[in-house]
């Protein structure tokens, strides 16, 4: 997205360097770019609560007291001990939250899992061999761009009913293309460095090139493809818990919650704010970090954009 | 140019044969087709009349040429719901669909292109960091939420605009900055950096040193060749804004194609939703053909390359 140079940078134009109040603010700003603490701080926190959503949690997150209907938050000064508020069944949003992370979490690496080693082992197959296969395997990468994946979510979920496995799948065929384009560029540079020939000459067939040579230099590029996507994942399957044929409820997860709000919104504008702020919060933390991981894992790629 | 042409027509038909193999299996999920409208006191001879009127004697990959040939004569079969052809009920909602992504694409543009120019010459300023946190969320915040949250504030605690529905001007403003913001993020980053890479260049530094006005500069040298970096993307763009208006469609109750498919879902109304899917399909195949053919024209790097 940005190159770490923009932050000693100048006027491009007149070659004025940036006033002097700005130039504090650059200095913190280095300090954040190197080191991803923001990004630290909120994804641990995040997978602290997926894990311990269980004990730590206030109330339980299925069932709530319908005399706390759409209680107020505590943080500003409602009464009844809803830190974030309460929905319209009295379920505390605070509690719901946590295993909403939970949710959220599972997801997104089980379908980077799937998505991730289908992806490489398809773009690592399609950038080795080349000719055909290469064509063949890119022309369905280009054509998943036009499968509208919401749409195939929405059809599934009318044809064999919603669930958490269908919805893992489902984000896995819309996600192994970004891989595959990826690890093919990567391979393609890859392949033509003199150790490959070398193992050519040294008599290596070519599954032990592909896995000893090839893999491990690409494991940088699955590493930022992998940070990126994460936060399609979460917005993916928030988009279409929202839209009722995610997450299988009572099961809590922020789409949903962010869906259940809306109907109260004039009432409880809690219901909503928060799950949103979150996702927003979670996705911000891994564009961070994807920006950071790719700046020192991998400065060629700093230099394309 | 040839080869060119040739990509996309591939491309085209995989993602068509997907979409349609995916439809016809998950259809044939459904069940027997025959148990709908007939009653249990069947005779067998009936039975098998009415399987081979349907087809149904027929093996599956026979009846899937059957179902491609009525799909191609604009046959989609009738809505349980209300009893119309799905074809016409399709039709008649494409084009509020195609307004809203309109009207998403050119906020997206009205947005994100000044923006990024702007970031690019203020390279490293409070400008610079404004632009692109507003492009970070607008790919971190889901566009649900922004629309939710949009509704909230803006129509119902200050009643400035309308909520909902298709309707004048005023009615297209949330829902484009809804559907738009993303997008606009997304134009703000390519136009940044395709600025900034052009305004290093020697041709930028030669019309300065003979002393063209810095305005000059920008519009004229950099920005002609810098606008064609969001036209690379417009293709993957508009595929986002076809699918974001799904979603944006549901939150505004704006009576488009993806208000449709949700309520087909509520209503399980297999023919209207597959129907949705095929048509998006080829609006999709058929809008980034189009993009395409602009940009070969635009830039004659693609049209020889």
């Amino acid at each position: 997205m940005d190159d770490s140079q923009n932050l000693e940078s100048v006027d491009v134009l007149t070659g004025a360097p940036p006033s002097r109040k700005f130039r504090v603010h650059l200095r913190y700003l280095r300090f954040l770019r190197t080191y991803p603490i923001f990004s630290v701080v909120i994804l641990s926190t995040l997978v602290f609560a997926a894990v311990t959503a269980s004990w730590i949690a206030p109330f339980p997150e299925r069932y709530g007291q319908l005399r706390d209907r759409h209680a107020e938050p505590a943080i500003f000064g409602g009464e009844g001990g809803h830190l974030l508020g309460a929905d319209s069944v009295g379920r505390d949003i605070y509690s719901r939250l946590l295993f909403g992370a939970r949710v959220s979490l599972i997801i997104a690496v089980g379908t980077i899992l799937i998505a991730g080693s289908f992806g490489t082992t398809l773009g690592l197959i399609s950038g080795w061999y080349g000719g055909w296969i290469d064509e063949a395997i890119m022309r369905l990468v280009d054509a998943m761009n036009a499968i509208p994946v919401i749409l195939v979510a929405l059809v599934l979920a009318v044809a064999v009913g919603q669930s958490f496995w269908l919805l893992l799948g489902i984000l896995s065929v819309g996600l192994w293309p970004g891989f595959a384009r990826q690890v093919r560029a990567e391979t393609l540079s890859l392949k033509e460095r003199d150790y490959v020939d070398m193992a050519k000459v040294g008599g290596a067939s070519t599954g032990r090139i592909l896995y000893r040579h090839i893999l491990p230099g690409l494991f940088s590029t699955v590493v930022v493809v992998s940070t990126n996507l994460v936060g399609t994942v979460i917005l993916a399957e928030a988009g279409l818990s929202f839209l009722g044929v995610g997450v299988p409820p009572p099961t809590p997860s922020w789409g949903g919650m962010i869906a259940d709000g809306r109907l109260y919104l004039t009432d409880a504008w809690w219901v909503s704010a928060f799950p949103g702020i979150a996702i927003g919060l979670t996705v911000t933390s891994l564009v961070f970090l994807g920006d950071w991981l790719r700046d020192h894992l991998d400065p060629r790629l700093r230099q394309l954009e | 140019m040839l080869s060119f042409l040739r990509k996309r027509l591939i491309t085209s038909l995989i993602a068509v044969f997907i979409v349609t193999v995916v439809i016809f299996v998950l259809a044939r999920l459904q069940g027997d087709p025959r148990t709908l409208y007939t009653d249990e006191n069947l005779s067998k001879e009936t039975y098998d009349a009415l399987g081979a009127e349907l087809g149904l004697d027929k093996p599956l990959v026979y009846q899937y040429f059957i179902f491609i040939r009525k799909v191609a004569v604009g046959d989609l079969g009738k809505s349980i719901h209300q009893h119309l052809p799905v074809f016409d009920i399709v039709l008649a909602r494409l084009p509020a669909t195609a307004k809203l992504a309109a009207a998403g694409f050119l906020f997206s543009v009205a947005v994100g292109v000044p923006l990024g120019v702007l970031s690019a010459v203020k390279r490293g300023s409070g400008w610079d960091l404004a632009g692109r946190m507003f492009a970070v969320l607008g790919h971190a915040l889901p566009s649900f939420w922004i629309a939710i949250m949009m509704i909230f504030i803006i129509s119902v605690k200050l009643d400035l605009l309308p909520t909902s529905r298709d309707g004048g001007f005023d009615h297209f403003i949330l829902p484009s900055i809804a559907l738009g913001w993303a997008a606009a993020g997304g134009q703000m980053r390519l136009v940044r950096s395709a600025m900034l890479e052009v305004l290093d260049s020697q041709y930028v530094m030669l019309a300065r040193a003979k002393g063209v006005t810095k305005e000059s500069v920008i519009f004229k040298h950099a920005l002609r060749n810098a606008i064609l970096a969001p036209l690379t993307f417009a293709g993957l763009t508009l595929g986002g804004l076809i699918t974001g208006a799904i979603i944006t469609e549901t939150v505004f109750a704006w009576p488009g194609l993806g208000l449709l498919a949700i309520n087909a879902v509520t209503s399980s109304d297999y023919a209207v939703l597959q129907g949705v899917m095929i048509f998006i399909t080829f609006f999709y195949l058929f809008v980034s053909f189009a993009v395409d053919m602009i940009y070969a024209w635009a830039d004659p790097r693609i049209r020889y390359g």
